[in-house]
């Protein structure tokens, strides 16, 4: 066997109170994709700063080679110069600089004191021209998608001449165009000669993508399979990463759904002054008690805003149409008024609206039901706790106590707190955006099997997810949302992932 | 067994802790530095009233912090309001409770037009408030131009700042004669009902079942506690008793505590500051919380200028100059966080008493004014520093 581009040899990091990796090696052939998998909390991103310098060298115990030689890496500095580049989940483009300057940001193009502009927006274009991203880069990054965004990123790190290039869940957040383009342009890298090693929870995509998978549990190598011999497989995968087997990613449920609708929208069209177009244009649907309804999509293609718009417009757009909850016709001014008519809206970036992340998991949960709580305006501070105990037990999240942050929680416990704190309320329909994005396998079912038995208590929810296969094993029926309009409604024994994506489109 | 207990305790509330206990450092080293001159009753009780009405607009701009906002404009505003009470007192004949009352509505009203830019018409608070210090600034100016310094002739309103409670016993009774007897009373009140209610939530705590601190550790920060109220009261009691305002700061205190600390409305505030987006998604009006915020900084902006002006039994033309800045720096001290979210009141009292400690010693010690602004500035940036680097060590 030839000498590995990369080779990590018995790494150890212990967090305070935590070990989170413990005798990890990990091996990474020249030119390869290789993909790291495992579920939150397993390690691999600790892995990964080790590797990208984050943590310095000394903070941990363990070695690193790149071909064949010893690295210490005090800091990313050192690792940017060695070759390896690394794209983080949260995306770190300045929103309001030009495409052209993030690209180069640090590493500025300079003739004399200033900043050489046109050699500049040369360099800039060569490294779009390689991520195949035809845009003009002067516009400034914040009128970009998320998937062009995605692409700017990795130009910047192809302008610093990486050899290793590390995805964090590049895909978290696109859509399955932006995804399958992405995928098409690490293989057009892999030709190039570089080697990139990629973090994803989506199993099926490293099918499609990858020529090696390493697995991670519990800050250990489970294993190394070579998708070459056909040892990669998506219930191996799942087999490894959580050490038993699901047989079913979606669990079944009786069907109880009453002919009463607790929520119909009629003709709702939103408009933004912001951006001086419409997002909505005649939007109709109607959920009944005990259902789950899925919203399929594209990214971008007016869910989100369709669920705020609905929730008090927390956003301020310009609204036409009608709300009837119940029966009744009603108009909310601010979630508040949503929330007191009984709909609730866990919203898809939990820690950027979702949760007061330095607040601790019993303050989140009852944040939005005080009232319940208090007498005469007066919390009362031990009813609080035996609230929060309730739901940390019914929904079983892992926190050492209720009276720690919600910062120090894996995302899948995060997202049991942001649901908790709706299930407080006690709504008749509970709108979720994205509940599954970014967390792992097993939490996922526990959300699952959470979101069918709150429908059999007879509660209504509205699932807007991006991942096709999770809209057609939760819902009962589906509604398909292309740019502002609803294209489709398909009830869940006829739909298919090619039926959506048709309509999706279209 | 108690020691290693003791340990954990300090050391999981370091943070918590650690103001009280660079408080005691400070009072400590001028105490030897004064020769004991800083620690005696009557220095206290100077210090006390000096620090008072720093210590509420400290409180009040505490929470204007919390949410993430400022406000600059609140030392004029204070010597604007303390400026109008005089010239209510002495011009127009308004009797003392009404001119206070006047002061509070304006202060009130004051904060609700800063806390209405900020919020419903979306001016960033820093400039908001930069525009009221301009705007107070010249409406001291121009209410004081005609007559320069206003004498306020009034006992009563002048009691405010310099006076003290009176006592239930003669002064002359063979009792505790050197000490004020209500002080002593109103001290020792405190204390029972500190114990009783620590217990009575500790019952409770148990009833559900949750954790609560060893029988031992409980007891000892129960004596500590008591012991530590006991001493204020006592060196207190020491000089004329408790003053009014003193008597005015803790009333302040203990309401705003309670607010922020047991009330929906003190949680909606935190969780504002927390994460305006997450708080505004669960059903909490961002706009309303702001409103409440400035409004309550405008009335302690009224009461600081009324306890200036009493203080000094006149308003200036300069009174309240550089205030905002002392109460900023004090609620900093006091361990509030700009980041959002993160704050207490009694954190900022106990900042203020820091920062007026820091001038009522080195004034004993004749310190230069020169090396005393460098010397406040320091211990301003290691408060900083401390609150920092505690805060990453925990998370």
């Amino acid at each position: 066997m030839t000498t590995p581009i990369l080779e990590m040899k018995n790494i150890t990091k212990t967090f305070p109170g935590v070990r989170a990796l413990s005798d990890v090696s990990f091996r990474v052939a020249q030119g390869e994709i290789h993909c790291l998998v495992g579920e939150n909390g397993a390690g691999k991103s600790t892995l990964m700063k080790v590797l990208s310098g984050v943590y310095p060298h000394g903070d941990y115990s363990g070695e690193i080679f790149l071909q064949g030689q010893a690295q210490k890496f005090n800091g990313i500095a050192d690792s940017e110069r060695a070759g390896i580049g690394i794209i983080y989940q949260e995306l770190a483009l300045v929103p309001d600089m030009t495409v052209y300057d993030n690209i180069l940001l640090g590493h500025e193009l300079k003739s004399g004191l200033t900043v050489n502009l046109n050699e500049t927006i040369k360099k800039a274009t060569e490294m779009l021209k390689k991520v195949r991203l035809d845009l003009n880069p002067s516009v400034k990054v914040r009128d970009l998608g998320v998937g062009k965004q995605q692409l700017v990123e990795i130009a910047k790190a192809l302008s610093r001449d990486v050899r290793i290039l590390i995805l964090d869940e590049p895909t978290a957040a696109l859509n399955e165009d932006d995804c399958d383009n992405l995928l098409n342009i690490l293989r057009g890298l892999k030709r190039d000669g570089v080697t990139c090693i990629m973090i994803s929870h989506k199993l099926k995509e490293v099918i499609r993508i990858a020529d090696t998978v390493t697995v991670l549990r519990d800050g250990q190598t489970v294993c190394t399979l070579d998708a070459a011999r056909g040892e990669v497989s998506e219930g191996v995968l799942i087999k490894h990463m959580v050490g038993r087997e699901i047989d079913d990613v979606y669990p079944r449920r009786t069907l109880k759904i009453s002919d009463e609708i607790v929520l119909q929208v009629r003709d709702w069209t939103v408009y933004s002054h912001g951006l001086g177009r419409s997002l909505l244009t005649n939007v109709n649907f109607h959920v009944h008690k005990g259902e789950i309804v899925g919203f399929a999509g594209l990214m971008g293609s007016g869910r989100t805003e369709l669920a705020r718009s609905i929730f008090g417009n927390p956003d301020g757009f310009r609204l036409d149409g009608e709300i009837v909850v119940k029966g009744q016709k009603k108009s909310f001014s601010e979630p508040r008024n949503a929330i007191e008519s009984g709909i609730a809206y866990a919203s898809e970036d939990r820690k950027k609206n979702g949760l007061i992340l330095i607040q601790d998991v019993k303050q989140n949960i009852t944040l939005a039901n005080l009232r319940a709580l208090a007498t005469r305006s007066v919390v009362d501070a031990n009813g609080e706790s035996k609230v929060a105990e309730e739901y940390r037990t019914a929904l079983t999240i892992k926190t050492p106590s209720i009276t720690q942050k919600v910062l120090n929680l894996s995302g899948g416990n995060q997202q049991k707190v942001s649901i908790a704190k709706w299930l407080f309320v006690k709504p008749d329909v509970l709108i979720l955006d994205e509940p599954t994005r970014g967390i792992d396998v097993g939490a996922k079912y526990e959300i699952y099997t959470l979101m069918n038995k709150l429908v059999d208590q007879g509660m209504s929810i509205i699932m807007i997810s991006s991942e096709l296969p999770e809209v057609l094993g939760m819902s009962d029926r589906i509604y398909v949302v292309s740019t502002g309009r609803i294209t489709g409604e398909l009830p869940a024994t006829e739909a298919t992932q090619e039926k959506i994506m048709q309509l999706a489109t279209s | 067994m108690i020691l290693k207990d003791f340990r954990a305790v300090i050391r999981s509330n370091i943070r918590e802790y650690g103001m009280y206990i660079a408080l005691l450092v400070i009072m400590g080293i001028f105490t030897i530095t004064t020769d004991g001159v800083f620690i005696s009753s009557r220095n206290i009780a100077n210090l006390l009233n000096q620090t008072g009405y720093i210590a509420v607009l400290a409180i009040g701009i505490t929470l204007v912090i919390v949410i993430r906002h400022i406000d600059l404009s609140v030392g004029f505003l204070s010597g604007f309001l303390g400026a109008l009470t005089a010239i209510a007192m002495t011009a127009w004949g308004f009797p003392v409770w009404a001119a206070i009352l006047m002061a509070l509505v304006m202060g009130t009203l004051a904060g609700l037009i800063t806390g209405f830019l900020v919020a419903h018409v979306g001016i960033p608070a820093f400039v908001a408030s930069l525009a009221g210090w301009l705007i107070y600034r010249g409406a001291l100016l121009l209410v004081t131009l005609k007559t320069g310094t206003i004498i306020v002739p009034n006992d009563a309103f002048n009691a405010i700042g310099n006076g003290y409670i009176p006592d239930i016993f003669p002064a002359e009774s063979s009792f505790l004669p050197e000490l004020h007897k209500l002080t002593l009373l109103i001290g020792f009140a405190a204390i029972v009902w500190f114990v009783l209610q620590s217990i009575r939530d500790r019952k409770d705590r148990q009833s559900y079942g949750f954790e609560v601190l060893s029988r031992d550790m409980f007891t000892l920060k129960l004596v500590f506690i008591s012991i530590v109220l006991g001493l204020i009261s006592w060196v207190v009691a020491g000089y004329n008793g408790m003053s009014w305002t003193l008597a005015i700061v803790i009333v302040v205190v203990v309401v705003y505590h309670f607010i922020t600390t047991r009330t929906i409305l003190g949680r909606h505030i935190y969780a504002v500051g927390g994460n305006p987006e997450a708080a505004e998604l669960s059903g909490i009006s961002v706009k309303k919380i702001t409103l409440w915020v400035f409004g309550s900084m405008g009335l302690m902006c009224g009461l600081s200028g009324i306890l200036f002006t009493s203080r000094l039994q006149s308003a200036t033309t300069t009174a309240g100059t550089l205030f905002e800045l002392d109460a900023i720096a004090a609620a900093y001290i006091g361990g509030v966080s700009s980041a959002g979210g993160v704050g207490k009141v009694t954190g900022s009292l106990i900042g203020a008493i820091v920062y007026m400690s820091l001038t009522s010693g080195m004034n004993l010690m004749g310190t230069d004014i020169s090396l005393q602004y460098i010397i406040r500035g320091a211990v301003l940036v290691a408060a900083v520093v401390f609150d920092v680097t505690t805060r990453k060590a925990k998370s």
